[in-house]
């Protein structure tokens, strides 16, 4: 059984890094904010999102998983906020993309 | 082992190359933005280093607190384009021998470093229950070197007189210039809304579990600081102006406080800063609580900046 958990955590913890791979390089390699704005809004959902996850069966308790899930709460919240701020702040005249 | 060892040599490469980033970038924004991810990075390396008291500070401090202090600088900085001159290369080459001189002279005292470090960490660990306190760091900042942890909070109130003092005289006692976005439906609106009972109850857990675990009153302020900034950026309170009493009561609190329970030393214990010996957790709770409150009034305050406008 714990092999099978550890197997579980390899496997989803190893797909988010690809997502936050995946989203690095668009951040990179994007021509305009809000087109990097999409790249990152990858890491922040489906990368951290992935990681949470596969970790969730490694926590220390019921306490140590809903720290972990309040992390990717609060992550999310803030990701999705300040995405939106910064598509406004390009929205404004005078401003570069 | 290996893969630690790995670890470490992949961050210490990293922190490098954002180091060496943030030096030579071309624009202040940019070398700003990497100096805050070289924080960030940095708290990493503490972590590593079983430093997590540190790694707490180094990320509030560090990567929050002072990127904004820079942040604000660097933008009045771009308002005022023009005056700035450029450094000459006599001066230029001054300063990089200065800093090689230094490094030189850091890498020596390193290499010179005995291999069993003198330390007093075990004395520090026998002694530590008689304070009633379970984290070392406390006991460390509150019991101590209880002085130096008092010295650096009225340090703190020196650094906000001195960022008060650039105000013109006009607005002297009015509200600080921070950059607040007054848009009513804006999305900022609502993270000021949600965040603050969150960030609210970390930073008092923060400064709580601080007797006994990593945090304490500077994390815990913090966090305390940054929740009312965001209030205060989103305009759902004001800014205060600078001469208002509960201000100023909130800014003294802590300091005043933490030299009371110092002077209670010479009636009740044998010295300054000495507490009596049942009574020391306490004591330090009260101190540390009344400090968190401070700390985040005055963070904030620097963040906010020098008084521009006065009250309408």
């Amino acid at each position: 059984m714990k092999f099978a958990i550890d197997i579980f955590t390899i496997v989803v913890v190893s797909a988010g890094v690809f997502f936050f791979m995946a989203g690095t390089v668009g951040l990179l390699r994007f021509p305009d904010t809000l087109t990097r704005l999409h790249a990152l809004t990858k890491v922040d959902n489906l990368g951290l999102g992935l990681i949470v996850f596969g970790l969730l069966p490694q926590a220390q308790g019921l306490l140590g998983a809903l720290k972990l899930l309040s992390i990717w709460v609060l992550v999310q919240l803030s990701g999705a906020i300040v995405s939106q701020l910064i598509a406004q702040a390009t929205q404004r005249p005078g401003r570069q993309t | 082992m290996t893969y630690d060892v790995l670890f470490d040599l992949g961050l210490a490469g990293v922190l490098i190359a954002i180091a060496a980033g943030a030096v030579f970038a071309r624009g202040a924004f940019v070398s700003l933005v990497l100096f805050m991810i070289y924080g960030l990075l940095l708290a990493i390396v503490w972590v590593r280093l079983s430093a997590v008291d540190v790694a707490l500070t180094e990320t509030a401090i560090g990567g929050g607190v002072t990127g904004m202090l820079l942040l604000g600088a660097a933008s009045r900085l771009r308002a005022t384009k023009g005056t700035v001159a450029k450094a000459g290369f006599p001066a230029r080459l001054a300063a990089g021998a200065l800093c090689i001189l230094v490094s030189i002279a850091l890498g020596i005292v390193v290499y010179a470093l005995p291999e069993v470090p003198p330390t007093l960490a075990p004395m520090a660990k026998e002694n530590l229950a008689s304070s009633g306190l379970g984290n070392p760091v406390a006991g460390v900042l509150f019991v101590y070197r209880a002085l130096d942890t008092l010295l650096e909070k009225v340090v703190l109130l020196l650094a906000l007189v001195g960022v008060w003092s650039l105000a013109q005289d006009r607005a002297w006692g009015g509200m600080p210039g921070l950059r607040v976005y007054a848009q009513p439906n804006s999305i900022l609106v609502f993270l000021a809304q949600v965040l603050p009972p969150v960030g609210i109850t970390v930073g008092i857990y923060m400064f709580w579990a601080g007797a006994n675990r990593p945090g304490g009153a500077f994390q815990g302020g913090t966090v305390l600081a940054a929740m009312w900034l965001l209030v205060m950026m989103a305009r759902l309170r004001e800014v205060p102006a600078i001469d208002a009493l509960w201000v100023r009561q909130l800014l003294v609190v802590g300091p005043a406080i933490f030299l009371l329970i110092g002077l209670l030393g010479f009636v009740f214990a044998d010295s300054f800063l000495a507490y009596p010996p049942d009574h020391a957790k306490p004591l330090i709770v009260i101190a540390e609580a009344a400090l968190t409150i401070s700390i985040g009034v005055t963070l904030a305050l620097l963040v906010a900046g020098p008084p521009e406008r006065m009250r309408q």
